[in-house]
């Protein structure tokens, strides 16, 4: 119990600090690369309480391909050394502070309220429900669950990665003027007839054939 | 204090969640930053589900966490792409020249 109470609270420490870190640096790439470090401390910790798979998958997902993908605008967009002077009088955006502070104050007691206010009553539970059995594994029993109980919720969400895909393109997708690329169509139904021409030559005259 | 229960997670949560909050409003130079919290936002809702799902020993959670993970990889490519068109477009992505709108 020592050691779940040490990690996490090292965990947790980290997480909260470098999410801090997202909002007040100055620098966008350092802003990602706590984002990182955030995703990576609340996997450990998903992996600490027994939920391997998530932990697994969130590493994958955000650290493999999201916070890739923000380093790569970031990088591309040439932003990273914008600062944002914020607490600073000279802009004239600064009625959003105390109204951002105000509002996520209360939520933020609002939740701690919910936290102490709440009691687990057995009899609400409902026994049908998925109930997490110790002898098979996180992975093996999450994959029993979400291929039969949760299949169209599944396939949904697979729509919504491929639709997610074909808006990207969609978005980004230009075309340029002036720049030359192979048509395979054109290459491909060239015929004979308009690619060759055959020719008489008559005898010391020659032909001309750059006209 | 060595006694780890539900509370601490959900604590952990709900400060993270602030923490997102608190990023969309005070940030008003960089959009990706706002997106970042965003996905902060849905980062502690993860832990909250996750949390809930292993305490009541019930499954339901993190099956809808892995949908909210997808839907939230969807969301950020989904928001990059708007965000380099809008900057191929008109050449800024501070928070406080994007006003073509008139919010």
């Amino acid at each position: 119990m020592v050691a779940h109470a040490i990690f996490f609270y090292v965990f947790s420490i980290i997480a909260v600090i470098s999410a801090i870190m997202v909002t007040v640096s100055k620098n966008t790439v350092h802003s990602v690369f706590f984002l990182i470090l955030d995703f990576i401390s609340i996997s450990c910790l998903f992996i600490m309480i027994g939920a391997e798979f998530l932990g697994m998958i969130m590493l994958i997902v955000y650290v493999g391909a999201v916070a890739v993908l923000f380093l790569f605008v970031v990088m591309m967009l040439n932003v990273a050394q914008q600062k944002n002077q914020w607490f600073n009088s000279e802009t004239t955006t600064s009625s959003h502070i105390p109204v951002g502070l105000i509002i996520s104050t209360i939520i933020f007691f609002e939740l701690i309220i919910v936290v102490g206010g709440w009691k687990y009553k057995p009899e609400l539970s409902n026994p049908n429900t998925n109930q997490i059995f110790n002898e098979i594994s996180n992975t093996h029993s999450l994959g029993q669950v979400l291929y039969t109980d949760y299949i169209h919720i599944f396939q949904i969400s697979g729509m919504i990665l491929l639709i997610a895909m074909i808006g990207a393109i969609v978005l980004t997708f230009r075309q340029r003027e002036g720049v030359k690329t192979q048509s395979y169509l054109k290459q491909i139904s060239r015929e004979r007839s308009e690619g060759i021409e055959v020719l008489e030559v008559p005898s010391n005259k020659g032909v001309k054939i750059d006209d | 204090m060595t006694d780890i229960g539900l509370g601490h997670y959900l604590t952990l949560g709900a400060v993270i969640f602030s923490i997102g909050v608190i990023g969309i409003f005070l940030n008003r130079k960089n959009i990706i930053v706002i997106l970042m919290s965003i996905e902060l936002i849905l980062l502690a809702v993860n832990i909250n589900l996750v949390s809930f799902s292993i305490y009541l020993g019930d499954l339901t959670g993190q099956v809808f966490t892995l949908f909210i993970l997808t839907v939230a990889a969807a969301e950020a490519a989904i928001g990059l792409a708007i965000i380099v068109v809008y900057y191929r477009n008109a050449g800024t992505i501070r928070v406080e020249e994007i006003d073509k709108l008139k919010g």
